[in-house]
């Protein structure tokens, strides 16, 4: 098990400097850099400026050197800490984007609890009692948060919380706590704004999961060593929890990996619609006026996201299925 | 042993008691009776076969008595006795009790336990087989985790695992097939029942391990002196433990008694068919006839040396030394003559089935010479050429498949099925298309108008007879069948391989015939190939490898075999046969 996960970790740096040169093609991807578009602005708002400054810009940022140079230079420096600066902002990447960072992963990881907590019972309800009406209503609700987009979903629960509940919605703090330093009052503030995103995001990830691990268990409490259970003498909800739901786990787990990222960038549209500080509004506006260290600090975290969500589903998998420990 | 011990019944010796018992599945479109007004009655210290073919409703028989039948079965009519449960001794009636009530999960168990058929997925893949074996007695008794520990230790050692005290903490995958089965059936020990169901616990099963198992179930009853009902469809192993025997037919029982008396005096018409087909296997089929006569330069295959191994995987990052590859072939060589029937027999990863498909190349072996010589051809050494130049060969050489149900696109009317193969060689007149497999489907025993159904119509005999006529389509000069009758019944096995043997003298075609079942080799067969671990340990005529093997495990081989008939049993010596290789 130790070697597994020792191997497992060892995987990380090829994959993590994969992901990097992905996170650098991307952002070098459109025409153009940032200083076309600094010029193009400039153009638009009347004073155009003349092509030596341009080119001095280009020289003092390093945007002359070649593509591998300039790619070096900014893992070498990233790995030092030093994410670069960003164009937009005129000031260190790292500052704009830790705080930012840090919200995303709250709200990521509280989604996530949210989801698991919701959609593990009621999937196992749902596969246990196929074909009840319990089982029509969770299929029919899980189809429908399925198929409603969640901004959607996000101005929906606004106005309700705005019209029943009478919070100030949006962002993740009230308007008095927004600067205020951290403090009991503050984290208190924290928790009555951070559901409604939790709930917005979560439910698509909910309904998906809830067909997920109906599928999985109906397919194992088939399987003769349900039946052998039961001829055992196992009362039918042990039964159900030790066996069959302890084998449809797997593919469950195995989702980690791809619900955190979701999670993460499917927050950009809602997190605008929300207005709330995580990283997707920002990253936006970074492609948008190809502010390449800060984008591509951005899709480099949500890429670390992907690569620590599979390691914690790969490790979580060789934990409860022992043919995945004892594969060699 | 030979004849059934003379005491007299008496009632006091009596565990469970069938009443009546009706099971029906209601469909919602139809209501399947799958078991019918069924009277048996189990006796302490006896073992009690129930024989019948697939959907003959013993399993569900089984289910009922533990009152586990699946949905949408239900129990109808009928009671289920349980004598002497509890400590009052009182009768209980299974039947009427709450599927998921409490009484009967303390019944299930501990008075009566289950041993299923498939070991491997009977059993928790994510539980180790000490686990599991724990929570049953862990259920039934008060017993802490330690001392129930030891006892599993004490079964374990009971039903002959090796090393019990380190097996305990196994899991199911690190286990054979017999390993698992000795481990189910110790989790069925574990609680001293008094009545022990086992529910075909030997076919998935090789014949050596099956009779390893058999014999471990004898002795473990005449210890413990529980009851036994034993449900198989192989009369060879009925004959080999029966005291008593119910033959079932369509959910119904059409006879029972004694072991002696139906197979020596059957009444009922079934019976005596299901005995005459098991019996038909012990000698050689009368539709074969003398062998061809066959010279030695009209080789029509010629397989010399050919090895196959299957690399261990290499991870990354692996500090382990690279495995040594896995020999599915080690040097095997053999001839096939024009019009003759082969027949290779071993038991499963002994590579009977890796040799048929590196025959037609659908495998690619590792090393050797494979000569395929056509009618007017030149011969052609299929081993070296490049895979895109095998296929036109794979119009001469086919296969037939094991399992008839999975071997057919359900999505193709028979028609289609049939007709594939002759389209992709170039046949495309619609007309002569459909009198073709007119002609072919008339050949194997089916009607015209089957063409224009799908598979799902027709029951597994008749899907086989599909396969077959798929195969002979294009008038192959050699067939690989890969045990092509293990999935059928066995009244049915004889039938089919009388076809096969028609069809193969009628187009002199040569055959290679896998199976692992001595009985069908013989009837079928010129010559008899034994494989074991990858080698040919003995080649030569069917009759004389059957009746003087001269190889040590041909010998322990064809004396695993259970024969029909009870007076036999316990004469025969079983031979146990340790290779040098240890594995």
């Amino acid at each position: 098990m130790l070697g597994f996960i020792l191997r497992r970790l060892l995987w990380m740096f090829p994959s993590f400097f994969a992901v990097t040169v992905v996170a650098f093609v991307i952002i070098q991807l459109p025409p153009g850099d940032f200083v076309t578009s600094y010029a193009a602005d400039l153009a638009t708002s009347g004073s155009p400026a003349d092509s030596a400054t341009l080119d001095a810009l280009r020289l003092r940022y390093g945007l002359d050197q070649p593509m591998v140079v300039q790619y070096f230079t900014w893992v070498g420096n990233a790995l030092k800490g030093d994410l670069g600066m960003s164009f937009e902002y005129r000031s260190p990447v790292s500052d704009i984007i830790w705080d930012r960072l840090g919200m995303t992963t709250l709200v990521a990881f509280c989604t996530l609890a949210f989801v698991w907590l919701v959609a593990f019972p009621v999937g196992i309800f749902s596969a246990v009692r196929q074909y009840s009406i319990g089982d029509y209503v969770v299929t029919f609700l899980s189809f429908l948060g399925m198929a409603t987009p969640s901004f959607l979903l996000a101005l929906v629960v606004m106005y309700l919380s705005v019209e029943f509940l009478g919070y100030s919605v949006g962002g993740l703090f009230s308007p008095d706590f927004v600067n205020a330093p951290w403090s009991f009052a503050r984290v208190i503030d924290l928790v009555q704004h951070l559901w409604i995103p939790v709930v917005v995001l979560g439910v698509a990830g909910i309904a998906a999961l809830v067909r997920i691990m109906r599928a999985n268990l109906l397919d194992e409490l088939g399987k003769p060593y349900v039946e052998t259970g039961r001829a055992k003498g196992l009362p039918e909800t042990t039964l159900i929890l030790r066996y069959p739901t302890r084998v449809a786990l797997n593919p469950f787990i195995s989702t980690v990996g791809w619900v955190l990222p979701v999670l993460v960038s499917g927050d950009v549209i809602v997190s605008s619609v929300l207005s709330l500080p995580t990283s997707g509004p920002i990253l936006i506006q970074a492609l948008k006026t190809q502010d390449m260290y800060l984008g591509g600090a951005l899709i480099m975290f949500q890429c670390v996201l992907v690569l620590i969500g599979t390691l914690l589903s790969d490790i979580l998998l060789a934990f409860v299925d022992p043919r995945i420990r004892y594969d060699n | 042993m030979t004849s059934v011990p003379p005491m007299p019944p008496q009632e006091n010796d009596i565990v469970v008691e069938v009443k009546d018992l009706s099971t029906w599945f209601d469909t919602g479109k139809q209501v399947i009776k799958a078991v019918e007004d069924l009277n048996l009655t189990l006796r302490r210290g006896r073992t009690h076969c129930i024989v019948g073919e697939s959907g003959s409703g013993k399993s569900i028989t089984a289910r009922s008595i533990l009152n586990i039948v699946p949905k949408p079965g239900r129990i109808m009519k009928g009671q289920v006795l349980l004598h002497g449960a509890g400590a009052g001794r009182e009768v209980i009636d299974l039947a009427a009790l709450d599927p998921k009530g409490r009484q009967i999960r303390s019944v299930r168990g501990r008075d009566i336990s289950m041993i299923f058929q498939e070991p491997m997925s009977s059993l928790s893949p994510v539980h180790t087989i000490g686990q599991q074996i724990m929570e049953t007695i862990q259920l039934h008794r008060r017993i802490g985790k330690k001392e129930a520990r030891e006892r599993a230790i004490e079964v374990l050692a009971q039903v002959k695992i090796p090393r019990p005290e380190r097996s305990i903490d196994a899991y199911p995958f690190e286990f054979s097939g017999g390993m698992r089965q000795r481990a189910m059936t110790a989790m069925a020990l574990i609680c001293e029942p008094k009545l022990v169901i086992a529910d075909e616990p030997t076919t998935a099963l090789d014949v050596t391990t099956q009779a390893e198992i058999l014999d471990l179930m004898k002795g473990l009853q005449q210890r413990h002196g529980m009851a036994l009902m034993f449900i198989t469809h192989d009369m060879g192993v009925v004959a080999e433990i029966a005291d008593d025997v119910t033959v079932m037919y369509m959910g119904e029982v059409v006879e029972h008694g004694p072991v002696n008396d139906i197979f020596f005096a059957p009444k009922h018409p079934y019976t005596q068919r299901l005995l005459a087909s098991v019996r038909a296997l012990e000698r050689r089929s009368h539709r074969a006839g003398p062998a061809p006569k066959l010279s030695n330069d009209d080789a029509i295959l010629e397989v010399s040396n050919v090895s196959m191994n299957f690399e261990a995987r290499r991870r990354f990052f692996s500090r382990a030394p690279k495995e040594p590859p896995v020999k599915a072939l080690d040097d095997v060589s053999f001839t096939l003559k024009r019009g003759e029937v082969l027949g290779i027999v071993g038991e499963s990863g002994s590579g009977k089935t890796t040799l048929g498909r590196c025959v037609l190349r659908v495998l690619d072996p590792s090393s050797g010479r494979i000569v395929f010589k056509g009618r007017g051809a030149e011969p052609a050494d299929l081993a070296a050429l490049p895979k895109s130049a095998v296929k036109p060969y794979w119009r001469k050489m086919r296969m037939i498949f094991q399992d008839p149900f999975s071997s057919l696109n359900p999505r193709m009317t028979v028609f289609q099925v049939i007709a594939e193969p002759l389209l992709n060689h170039g046949m495309t007149d619609r007309r002569a298309l459909e009198a073709e497999v007119a002609g072919l489907l008339e050949r194997v025993g089916l009607p015209r108008e089957a063409m224009w159904r799908y598979p799902h119509a027709f029951s597994g005999g008749q899907r086989q007879r599909i396969g077959i006529a798929r195969t002979i389509a294009l008038r192959p000069e050699l067939i690989v069948a890969d045990e092509a009758t293990s999935a059928l019944d066995v009244s049915l096995r004889a039938h089919m391989l009388d076809l096969l043997l028609g069809l193969c003298r009628e187009f002199e075609m040569s055959f290679i015939f896998i199976g692992h079942d001595i009985g069908v080799i013989r009837y079928m067969c010129d010559r008899v190939a034994v494989m074991h671990r990858g080698r040919i340990v003995e080649i030569g005529d069917t009759d004389t490898v059957c009746d003087r093997p001269s190889h040590a495990y041909t010998r322990s081989l064809i004396s695993a075999i259970p024969k029909p008939d009870p007076r036999l049993r316990g004469k025969t010596q079983r031979i146990r046969y340790t290779s040098e290789v240890e594995g």
